[in-house]
C-alpha cells in the first residue's frame, strides 16, 4: 500500500519534470527562430524629435533600447570663448542667443554678475520690468513645449494653437524692446527704455488669452486619454537620481522636490514682492513634467498681472560711466530660467571684456540624464522622455 | 526630361512646367537654431500660412523636398550631414538661405566651431538676412524664388545670380 503510494507519487513527479523540460526545449526552440541581433538605431542630428541637433545612437534589442548616448556638439558656437572678446555690453548680444526660446532670461544673470562687480544696482522699476519680461520669456518659452510635447506624441492640433497664442506675447515682447526673439534690452545698470503707452492694459488681456489657452491645454493634452496611457509612468526619474544628476527647473520639481530659485535664491528681482507659488507633482514621470510645466505657465500670467498692478515709480537707470569697465574680481549669479537654473561666473581682470566666463546651463545637465533615463525603455517612449525633459539645443552645446 | 536640359522644350511648355513647378514646392525644413523658431513660425502657425503660397513644408524625408530652408547656424561638425542631405535631393532643387548664420556666420563670424556661410559648402538661391528675420522676410524669399523660378529657363540653371531680400547687403 505504502510503496505503491511512493511509486503514484514519483509518477507525478516524472511527468511534471518531463512536461517541463519539453516546455524549456519549445522556449529554446523559439528563442533561437526570433532571436533578434542587436540594431543601432541612429537618431538625429536633425530629427524633429531631438528639438533641432542633438543626436542619440540608440542600441536596440528589438524593440527595447538597451543603451542610448547622445552626442552632443552640433550646436556648439564658442560662447565662452567668445565671451572673451567681446565688451560687456556687447556679451548680452551673445548671450540671449543661448537659449533662444526665452531670450531675456539669458540676459539677466549675466546682467546680474556685472552690476555686483562694477557694485552698481539697477533701480526698483527697473528691476520690475526685467521681471515682467523674464517671466513673459517663460510663457513664450514654456508654450512652445506645451505645443511640442503633444506633437511629439502624434497630437499635432495642439502646436498649432501654441504657435497661434505665442505670437501675442511676443507682439508684448517686441512692443517693449524692439524684438520678438532676441531682445537684447538689459543694460549693465537698468535697462535700454521705459514701457511704451499702453503697453500695460494690453498685455494683462495677453495674459488672459495665454490663461485661456492653458485652459485649452489643459482639455485637449491633459485630459487626453491617449495623452496619459503614453506619458504616466514613462520615464520616472525618483527625486534623489534627479538630484544626483544635477537636474533643475520643472524637471526636478516634477519629481516632488520643492525648489526654485525665485523663491529660494537671494535675487534682487521683484519675485519676492509677489505672491506666488512653487508648483510640484510627486509622480516624476514624463506626464508630471508636463503638468508641472503647465501650470508654472498659468501662475506666470498672475505673477505678470502683480507686477504691472504694483510698478514702481522712478528712473530705469542707475548711473554708470559711458565706457564700462568692470573692476577686478569675480562674480556667480543664477537664476531660475524657463529651462531650469542658469548661472554665469564672470572673472574680471578690470579690463573691457571679461577675462572668463563660464556658462552653467539647465540643459545640459538635465540632457544628462538621458542616457540613465533611456535605458530600458521601448522606441517610442525616446519621444516621450526626450521631448518631456525639454532642452534647447543652444542651452547644451552653448 | 531630356528636352529640358537640352534646351530644345517648347518656350509655352517650358512656361507651363514652371508655372506648376513653381506652386508645388516642397519644402524641408533644415532648422539649426534660433531661426528654426521663426521658420516654424512661418511654416506652421496660423498667422504666418505658408501654404497659401503653394509650399508644402512637410515632406518625410529629403528625397521628396524641391527646396531646403537652412535655419539658423551651420557648425563645422554640422556641415558633412548637410552636405549628404542635400546630396540626396532631386533635382532640380533649391536652397534659401535664412538668416545672418547661414549667410555668413552672424554673431559668431569669429568663432571657431562656425562654418561662415552655408554658401561656403553648397550653392544658394536665396538669402534671407536678419537675426532672426521676421516669419514675413522668409515668406518673402519664398516668393522671390517662385519668381525666380517661373522665369527660369531650366537649361539654363546656375547661371543667374542669387536673390537678397531687401535688395541691400547681407547684413
Ligand atoms: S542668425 Fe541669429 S537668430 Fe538666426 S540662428 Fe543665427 S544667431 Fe540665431
Amino acid at each position: 500500500m505504502t510503496t505503491d503510494h511512493i511509486t503514484a507519487e514519483l509518477d507525478i513527479n516524472d511527468n511534471e519534470q518531463l512536461r517541463y523540460i519539453a516546455a524549456q526545449a519549445v522556449d529554446a526552440r523559439v528563442n533561437v527562430e526570433l532571436e533578434t541581433e542587436g540594431m543601432t538605431l541612429n537618431i538625429g542630428p536633425q530629427h524633429p524629435a531631438t528639438h533641432g541637433t542633438l543626436r542619440i545612437v540608440a542600441k536596440l534589442d528589438g524593440e527595447q533600447v538597451i543603451k542610448a548616448e547622445p552626442i552632443m556638439g552640433y550646436m556648439h558656437r564658442g560662447y565662452e570663448k567668445l565671451t572673451e572678446v567681446r565688451t560687456y555690453p556687447q556679451v548680452t548680444t551673445l548671450v540671449n542667443r543661448i537659449d533662444w526660446v526665452g531670450s531675456f532670461a539669458n540676459e539677466v544673470p549675466f546682467i546680474l554678475a556685472a552690476e555686483d562687480l562694477m557694485e552698481v544696482e539697477a533701480p526698483p522699476r527697473a528691476q520690475w520690468i526685467r521681471t515682467a519680461l523674464f517671466e513673459m520669456g517663460r510663457i513664450a518659452n514654456i508654450m512652445l513645449f506645451l505645443g511640442d510635447m503633444a506633437v511629439q506624441l502624434g497630437g499635432v492640433t495642439a502646436v498649432f494653437y501654441a504657435f497661434r497664442d505665442r505670437e501675442f506675447v511676443l507682439n508684448q515682447i517686441e512692443s517693449v524692446t524692439g524684438g520678438r526673439f532676441h531682445p537684447n534690452f538689459n543694460r549693465i545698470g537698468g535697462i535700454k527704455d521705459d514701457l511704451p503707452a499702453g503697453w500695460i492694459a494690453e498685455t494683462k488681456s495677453v495674459m488672459q488669452k495665454v490663461r485661456d489657452f492653458c485652459d485649452e491645454m489643459e482639455d485637449l493634452v491633459v485630459g487626453n486619454e491617449i495623452f496619459q496611457l503614453r506619458c504616466r509612468g514613462v520615464g520616472v526619474i525618483p527625486a534623489e537620481v534627479g538630484k544626483a544628476y544635477g537636474l533643475s527647473g520643472a524637471n526636478l520639481r516634477a519629481s516632488g522636490v520643492d525648489w526654485d530659485l525665485r523663491r529660494d535664491g537671494d535675487s534682487r528681482l521683484a519675485w519676492k514682492d509677489l505672491d506666488w507659488k512653487v508648483w510640484t507633482h510627486p509622480d516624476g514621470d514624463s506626464f508630471a513634467r508636463y503638468w508641472v510645466r503647465l501650470q508654472e505657465t498659468r501662475e506666470a500670467t498672475y505673477m505678470v498681472e502683480q507686477i504691472l498692478d504694483g510698478l514702481p515709480t522712478g528712473p530705469i537707470m542707475a548711473k554708470v560711466p559711458r565706457i564700462i569697465k568692470v573692476p577686478a574680481g569675480e562674480s556667480y549669479v543664477q537664476t531660475e530660467n524657463p529651462l531650469g537654473v542658469m548661472g554665469y561666473y564672470v572673472i574680471s581682470k578690470g579690463e573691457l571684456t571679461p577675462f572668463r566666463v563660464k556658462i552653467r546651463t539647465a540643459s545640459f545637465s538635465n540632457m544628462s540624464i538621458a542616457p540613465w533615463l533611456l535605458e530600458g525603455v521601448y522606441v517610442p517612449d525616446i519621444a516621450t522622455i526626450l521631448a518631456s525633459l525639454y532642452f534647447i539645443l543652444g542651452d547644451i552645446d552653448r | 526630361m531630356g528636352l529640358v536640359d537640352s534646351g530644345k522644350m517648347p518656350k509655352s511648355l517650358t512656361k507651363l512646367l514652371n508655372i506648376s513647378r513653381k506652386y508645388s514646392l516642397w519644402v524641408y525644413q533644415w532648422g539649426l537654431a534660433c531661426c528654426a523658431l521663426e521658420m516654424g513660425a512661418a511654416f506652421g502657425s496660423p498667422r504666418y500660412d505658408v501654404m497659401r503660397l503653394g509650399v508644402i513644408p512637410f515632406p518625410a524625408s529629403p528625397r521628396q523636398a524641391d527646396l531646403v530652408v537652412i535655419s539658423g547656424t551651420v557648425t563645422d561638425k554640422m556641415v558633412p550631414a548637410i552636405l549628404r542631405l542635400y546630396e540626396q535631393m532631386p533635382d532640380p532643387k533649391y536652397v534659401i538661405s535664412m538668416g545672418s548664420c547661414a549667410n555668413c556666420g552672424g554673431p559668431y563670424w569669429d568663432s571657431y566651431s562656425v562654418t561662415k556661410g552655408i554658401d561656403q559648402v553648397i550653392p544658394v538661391d536665396v538669402y534671407v538676412p536678419g537675426c532672426p528675420p521676421r516669419p514675413e522676410a522668409l515668406l518673402e524669399g519664398i516668393v522671390l524664388l517662385q519668381e525666380m523660378i517661373h522665369n527660369e529657363d531650366p537649361a539654363e540653371r546656375w547661371k543667374g545670380d542669387p536673390i537678397v531680400v531687401g535688395g541691400g547687403e547681407i547684413s
